[in-house]
């Protein structure tokens, strides 16, 4: 073991070892419709969330370890509560929540020994007819603010190439959705209401806009006007690889 | 303000109460130095029917004999499907029924799942039993807890005492300086099974007889248009019934009791 690793190959080593982790799991992809902001995430758990509320305008996203993003959301519920019980609800915005999220995350890729094997989305659905923010945050504290949509997850790249491919601005719900869980899938795959956890963030929804989109409501959603998806669905059991936590790393809960 | 971050030894879990400590928020104060005037008497029902509950309050709070305040709201939603009334001192009172709410939401958001009803209202009996050394020096909150059971799928009440100590109703409850007057009215005109229409009715009537015998409770306010805030808790969730429904069911009955009044003293016809 070298007495000496120079700082530059310590950062390089921590940002490969979070990029490993995070590309074992599985990606989510975000986008404004007409009507919201709209979350698609590959999951095929009913009860381990990739895709959360926050408060009422917001809603969480988090790709990578589960353990580690869970102790973010919740951090997240508790931060938003707190700020709106103690000023007004109108207070609590996303950008202020984003910003923590980046310097957490910042702080625990230079100071602590293991970086955190996470990408984390935070969106707020505007109420002034702005442009809803949908903010990506990365590992290691970057933190990016998206315009119509974001993908997080191993795959990223090849994932925002395909949704900016078919992106069409004011897309209705169920085109978005199609279009995401197409772009999630890629070419090979097809995947079902039961690998998908879908959320939105839904301007016609009262005060608390989050809404889950399950069962019967997701499968009319992703049945298209005109039938393109009738590909079988046997390939991608084998496909599926989330994560097996590293090794080294106990006290992770599979997700 | 910064990220609520904690080792998972010092977790507060759920409780949003205890979150609020730990971020060094000040609760409700817990050691006034002397008695205040506070604004107190209320008359607050509630009453179950075939499809769920009837909440209703009046609106009216009192300093002393000075009427503080014409268009309080004294009945809330606690969230989706339950309802929470108040009665007692108005300021740590309301502020009482924030802290449930935000409490409520809290839970369901951290957990994924929402309290069961029971949960709930053990959940509001422990602020009202941390509320107690309060109570003590006078400023005491009475609350009133209804709500949808989903699991049951009935309508359920539960009544609190100043110590936290709490008590399922099985069909009615009226709490406040005119709760005694509201109670008899719904005693007597109660029966099981109600429609939505008559529980709702029932529920106006008990208000008005309580504002006609307690001067802590406000009637309807023809002049200014306040009426009584009345709620209902179904399958369908927690929903104000219209002002416009509350005002025409008030004066359906103040008609008929003046229809009553004629009836009875030959000549008169004049309003109570």
């Amino acid at each position: 073991m070298p007495f000496y690793v120079a700082p530059e190959q310590v950062m390089k080593d921590r940002a490969e070892y979070a990029q490993k982790g995070i590309a074992r799991g599985r990606s989510l992809v975000a986008t404004t419709y007409d009507g919201g902001v709209l979350i698609v995430a590959e999951n095929p758990s009913r009860s381990l969330h990739k895709i959360s509320e926050i408060y009422d305008r917001i809603a969480f996203g988090g790709v990578g370890k589960y353990n580690e993003y869970d102790q973010l959301r919740v951090a997240g519920v508790r931060h938003a509560d707190t700020k709106g019980f103690a000023f007004s609800r109108e207070d609590v915005d996303a950008r202020s929540l984003a910003n923590l999220y980046a310097q957490y995350l910042g702080t625990v890729f230079t100071h602590e020994l293991k970086p955190m094997e996470v990408e984390i989305l935070v969106a707020e659905l505007s109420d002034d007819g702005g442009p809803d923010q949908l903010y990506h945050i990365a590992y290691e504290g970057t933190i990016t603010d998206e315009e119509h949509f974001a993908v997080l997850g191993g795959d990223a790249e090849t994932i925002a190439a395909r949704v900016a491919e078919a992106w069409q601005d004011g897309w209705d719900l169920g085109t978005a959705l199609r279009a995401a869980v197409a772009a999630l899938g890629g070419p090979d795959r097809s995947l079902d209401p039961s690998d998908l956890e879908v959320a939105a963030l839904s301007r016609n929804n009262g005060r608390r806009t989050f809404h889950r989109i399950v069962e019967e409501e997701l499968v009319e959603l992703l049945a298209p006007p005109a039938a393109t998806r009738a590909r079988g669905s046997t390939t991608k059991r084998a496909a599926r690889s989330e994560p097996s936590s590293p090794p080294s790393d106990p006290g992770t809960t599979a997700d | 303000m910064p990220l609520p971050l904690f080792s998972p030894a010092d977790d507060p879990g759920p409780d949003f109460a205890s979150v609020l400590r730990r971020s060094g928020i000040p609760l409700v104060p817990s050691d006034p130095e002397r008695v205040l005037t506070v604004r107190h008497a209320t008359t607050v029902v509630a009453l179950r029917f075939a499809d769920g509950v009837v909440m209703a309050g009046d609106r009216r709070a009192t300093e002393g004999n000075a009427i503080a305040h014409r268009a309080m709201d004294k009945v809330f939603a606690a969230d989706r499907w339950s309802a929470v009334a108040i009665a007692g001192a108005a300021g740590p009172a309301v502020e009482m029924v924030r802290l449930f709410q935000v409490q409520l939401e809290h839970y369901e958001k951290v957990e994924g799942v929402s309290l069961s009803l029971e949960g709930k209202a053990n959940q509001l009996a422990q602020m009202v039993r941390q509320h107690l050394p309060m109570a003590m020096q006078g400023l005491g909150v009475v609350p009133l807890f209804a709500g949808y059971d989903l699991r049951r799928a009935t309508g359920r009440i539960f009544t609190y005492d100043l110590t936290g100590g709490h008590y399922e109703e099985t069909d009615f409850q009226a709490t406040g300086s005119g709760g005694r007057d509201a109670r008899t009215t719904v005693k007597l005109g109660y029966r099981e099974g109600m429609t939505r229409a008559e529980a709702v009715e029932l529920a106006i009537e008990s208000l008005w007889e309580a504002a006609d015998e307690d001067s802590g409770t406000g009637g309807p306010d023809l002049v200014r248009g306040i009426y009584p805030l009345v709620a209902v808790v179904d399958p369908e969730g927690y929903r104000q019934a219209d002002e416009s429904e509350v005002a025409a069911r008030f004066a359906t009955l103040i008609e008929r009791k003046r229809r009553e009044r004629a009836g009875s003293t030959p000549g008169g016809g004049e309003a109570q």
